[in-house]
């Protein structure tokens, strides 16, 4: 993408923010020191604008619009809390937690998982949907990583990585709606992959204790994505 | 603890499907502990010696989910008796480990753990899905964790002796 | 009958085609016109007409023929049979009916088989989409030519530019026919002005709506209208290449436009130098694969695109930014259809049907709790009342009118109170339903309101892509909260926790789908009420429908 260099002027907050045209809500935000809540961005992956925790309310627009991929516009006045975005964000994540099997006490990213970390965040304390306990199974054929999908929020960053950095295309997403999980290759087991080059970066990703490396006790998993935005910058793609 | 007429708050607590684990945060409260005894009277718990539980209740701490008939039944009593009702840790918030019987069914949870691996012993009925006490009875507060911290139960208790409702943002977290 | 395949033709000989046609016709006393869309066909219709052929041949009548001709409405009396000149329509014909009708031809009309026409359902309809659907057969490109078929294509070509196509349209007030009844001259406009070195036109032919079939008819009866209306739109825009994203689950709509598409390519309607100008339009099918998201416009997109078939956040908007990142015009069947229409009469006729703000007319599948079932159309302004009372002659076996369902499973359904709603964008959505694309279900007393929620919940839970939160675990929480209501385990508390989701649900989901799959509930909710109330508390179904387990409540989670 090319960097505009023309500049807009917006509110956010409140507060006079100046961004490039090119630039998104959020990023004109983050640039700022603001927080808006993302789950499904990873800094060095495209946007999907699919978690919707980043939807904001923007001034004379009655619909709410995801702020990863919304461009600044001129004049923009820009509200990223309000009583009912905050009950929305807090919905969305009971959404996350009723929809797999996230025991958080035996997992080992407990402690460092973003999921977690998100509804410390935003307040969210108990769930008041009916869990929905899903019947899934454990992926551990591959030599050094393990795939849990009863901790996978669909955030599909690991597709993401591998498509758009490492090349591989080894994850995808299979079904539709609530049945709807990732998997590789043709859904064939992680170990016996051909497209999979073990990188790793899934694992590294992966906002949960669903990608992990193998050996990890709970509580152990620690992720560190900030390859990433190095690895794009050094390939001049930003 | 005493059985003449107080004025002290009456609280409660009470372990179902739960390891003890945030009793045992319960009691690292340490010296504090001494300091709450001037203002509570514990008048049923799985520490003291009370056998049923009292009429009116002010305040009870629930551990653990709600997984058999006889935890159902319970938490229903309970919920009666007690003023303010608190899911105290992960199990009572979320479910927890407990709930992780849940894909499976209790059928293969019993034959697993009792016809093969244990002598035959009288247990309650197990209900289909282990749930967290809210989606049974309405609870007043919160306090996720596993366990959660001493401190954590040490501000909430102080807090709701002073009539107020804790503010917890933030400093309690599933899982730890 | 003309028997050579028209090739290569010339504006000129658009009118002598239909001359030819029309005077081979007159040639004939008698044409029996047999229904051969998939409603009749269901029932045998195609041995009905195999039937009465045979019975001309056996009985030497060389003066009578019979046609196969697309769709007569009156679904619910098939098979359908119409006799011309004299126009007597007779219902419930089965292949042991030929001979009679065929002797009828010489005498006094069948009377058992009389399907009487001087009623509502016949008289009161506006039929301009429809208007070639029961009259000609969608096989034959002659008899659209007869009918006056692409002269509007070659007015177009020869005496109107892009721009004033566009205008004739706005001007029109044509508005989407697929559910959002978006300005089409204004849509129009904004793909025509983009740049870039390519522009592609889509008919979007997915209808995935349970108990819709306008689109399916209109494909199976008169295909070329449909194709008439997306060459007037490539021109209009600046495209010269289309495509038609048609469901699998149609195989005779997808064969009627195959056909249709070889012809007019092999009569230069379509294809490179349309009826000998430099303007060329080249139209491909494309199918389904069993998504309803796919006729949401981006999911469509990347269907065609061969990507998994899941919206994306818009801006920008295919008129900007579409198939292959090209300016993409995207219209409903429907609204192609009333193309050629509004070219031939202009757009002041166009706008004078209907009412201030929804101009035209507006074609409904009528079915559910009906008397007559079938496709209807009518002018936008008319009211409930007059279509489900009069058109529709009311409900079967006496019952007595609960509501009716429009919009499909993401609209919204009207009470009996409300009845006189005229049906147009605006006053639809005033009461909490959508126009939609035309679907319009009735129900009676024996229907469970909470049940029927439930039912549309289910196939919005299991049409959901799965790629946004609060749409692919949303519904199905949605659908579990009413499963306890109609199995009588549910609370006051679990009906606020529904109300609450619905909200989310419809402010933060990422496409139409998800932000309208919470209407039957919010509408529901909003006129039957004391429905979901005497489910929770007092454990009764008050159309008797939904059987209460008989366990103890404490016992029940």
């Amino acid at each position: 993408m090319t960097i505009s260099a023309r500049v807009k002027t917006l509110v956010i907050d409140g507060r006079d923010v100046s961004a490039r045209e090119s630039e998104t809500i959020l990023e004109a935000a983050q640039e700022q020191g603001m927080f808006i809540p993302t789950m499904c961005r990873l800094e060095g992956l495209s946007e999907v604008g699919a978690c919707r925790l980043c939807l904001v309310e923007v001034k004379g627009i009655n619909k709410l619009l995801p702020a990863c991929v919304t461009r600044v516009e001129e004049g923009m006045e820009v509200s990223t809390r309000s009583e009912r975005l905050d009950r929305y964000r807090r919905t969305v994540l009971e959404f996350l937690f009723a929809e797999g099997n996230h025991i958080c006490s035996v997992c080992v990213a407990n402690g460092h998982c973003e999921l977690q970390s998100m509804a410390q965040r935003l307040g969210m304390d108990h769930v008041r949907v009916p869990y929905v306990s899903p019947r899934r199974q454990i992926d551990a054929s591959h030599e050094r990583f393990t795939f849990d999908p009863n901790r996978c929020i669909l955030c599909t960053r690991c597709v993401r990585v591998c498509d758009e950095i490492e090349g591989a295309h080894t994850w995808d997403v299979m079904g539709r709606g609530i049945a709807s999980r990732v998997i590789t290759d043709l859904n064939e087991p992680w170990g016996s992959s051909t497209s999979c080059t073990s990188c790793g970066k899934c694992v590294q990703v992966c906002p949960t204790g669903a990608l992990v490396e193998k050996g990890k006790s709970v509580a152990e998993s620690v992720k560190h994505p900030e390859f990433l935005p190095y690895l794009k910058r050094m390939r001049g793609q930003q | 603890m005493s059985t003449q007429p107080t004025t002290k708050v009456s609280v409660a607590t009470v372990w179902l499907d739960g390891c003890s684990g945030c009793h045992m945060s319960f009691l690292d409260m340490d010296e504090r502990l001494l300091e709450l005894a001037a203002f509570i009277d514990i008048v049923y718990s799985p520490l003291v010696d009370t056998k049923t539980f009292p009429e009116q209740v002010d305040l009870t701490l629930v551990e653990g989910s709600v997984s058999s008939e006889e935890d159902l039944a319970k938490i229903k009593k309970i919920r009666a008796h007690t003023r303010l009702l608190v899911a105290m840790g992960d199990c009572a918030v979320t479910g927890n480990v407990p709930s992780m019987r849940n894909p499976f069914g209790p059928e293969k949870i019993l034959q697993h753990v009792y016809a093969q691996h244990a002598p035959r012993e009288i247990v309650p009925r197990l209900l289909p899905l282990v749930v967290p006490v809210h989606q049974v009875v309405p609870v007043d507060v919160f306090l996720p964790g596993c366990p959660p911290s001493a401190d954590v139960l040490y501000f909430a208790l102080t807090e709701l002796l002073a009539g107020r409702t804790p503010d917890l943002k933030g400093s309690t977290r599933f899982g730890k | 009958m003309i028997h050579h395949t028209l090739q290569a033709l010339t504006p000129d000989d658009l009118p002598k085609v239909a001359e030819a046609e029309n005077a081979a016709a007159r040639d004939f006393e008698h044409t029996i016109h047999v229904c051969v869309a998939a409603g009749c066909l269901s029932l045998h219709s195609d041995q009905v007409k195999q039937g009465l052929e045979h019975q001309i041949q056996e009985s030497g009548l060389t003066h009578c023929r019979v046609k196969g001709v697309g769709c007569m409405g009156l679904c619910s009396a098939g098979s359908l049979v119409s006799v011309r000149p004299e126009e007597t329509l007779y219902q419930a014909v089965t292949p042991d009916d030929a001979p009679a009708i065929i002797e009828s031809l010489s005498g006094a009309p069948v009377n058992r088989l009389i399907c009487p026409t001087d009623r509502p359902f016949f008289t009161q309809q506006t039929r301009i989409v429809l208007a070639n659907s029961g009259e000609i057969d969608p096989e034959r490109l002659e008899d659209y030519i007869a009918a006056g078929g692409y002269q509007q294509l070659a007015h177009v070509l020869n005496d109107l530019t892009p721009s004033q196509v566009i205008d004739h349209v706005s001007r029109s007030g044509l508005r989407g026919r697929g559910g959002a009844g978006y300005p089409t001259g204004l849509k129009w406009g904004t793909v025509a002005k983009a740049g870039g070195p390519r522009k592609f036109v889509i008919c979007n032919a997915d209808e995935g709506d349970p108990g819709a079939f306008m689109d399916r008819s209109v494909l199976e009866s008169d295909p070329h209208r449909v194709l008439e209306g997306m060459a007037i739109a490539a021109y209009a825009v600046g495209a010269d290449e289309g495509y038609i994203y048609i469901r699998a689950e149609y195989p005779l709509a997808i064969k009627r436009l195959q056909t249709a598409i070889r012809q007019a390519e092999r009569a230069q309607l379509l294809g490179s130098s349309i009826l000998g100008t430099s303007f060329g339009f080249h139209v491909h099918i494309r199918l389904g694969a069993g998504a309803y998201v796919c006729g949401e416009e981006t999911a469509l997109i990347a269907s065609i695109e061969g990507k998994r078939g899941q919206p994306r956040p818009r801006p920008p908007y295919p008129a900007e930014s579409g198939l292959w990142n090209a300016p993409t015009l995207i219209n409903n069947v429907e609204t192609y259809a009333n193309i050629a229409p509004i070219i031939a009469n202009g757009p002041e006729w166009f706008a004078s049907i209907g009412t201030e703000r929804s101009k035209g007319t507006k074609v409904f599948a009528l079915a559910g709790k009906i008397v007559n079932t079938g496709l209807i159309e009518v002018p936008m302004g008319t009211s409930l009342r007059t279509i489900i009372n009069e058109i529709g002659e009311g409900i079967p076996e006496e019952h007595r009118f609960k509501a009716v369902q429009t919009g499909g499973p993401t609209g919204g359904c009207i009470p009996a109170e409300y009845l006189d709603t005229p049906v147009d964008y605006e006053s639809l959505a005033s009461m909490g339903s959508i126009m939609g694309s035309g679907g319009m279900i009735v129900m009676d007393e024996y229907s469970c309101m909470v049940d029927v929620a439930r039912f549309f919940m289910e196939f919005s839970m299991s049409e959901s892509c799965g790629k946004c939160v609060p749409c692919r675990v949303g519904t199905a929480e949605m659908y579990e909260l009413l499963s306890r209501i109609v199995q009588g385990r549910s609370s006051i508390e679990d009906m606020a926790l529904l109300q609450d989701l619905c909200e989310t649900v419809k402010y933060t989901s990422l496409c139409g789908l998800g932000q309208s799959a919470p209407n039957p509930i919010l509408s529901m909710m909003r006129y039957f009420k004391e429905e979901y109330l005497a489910h929770i508390v007092d454990h009764v179904c008050p159309a008797g429908l939904c059987q209460f387990e008989a366990v103890a409540q404490e016992v029940q989670l």
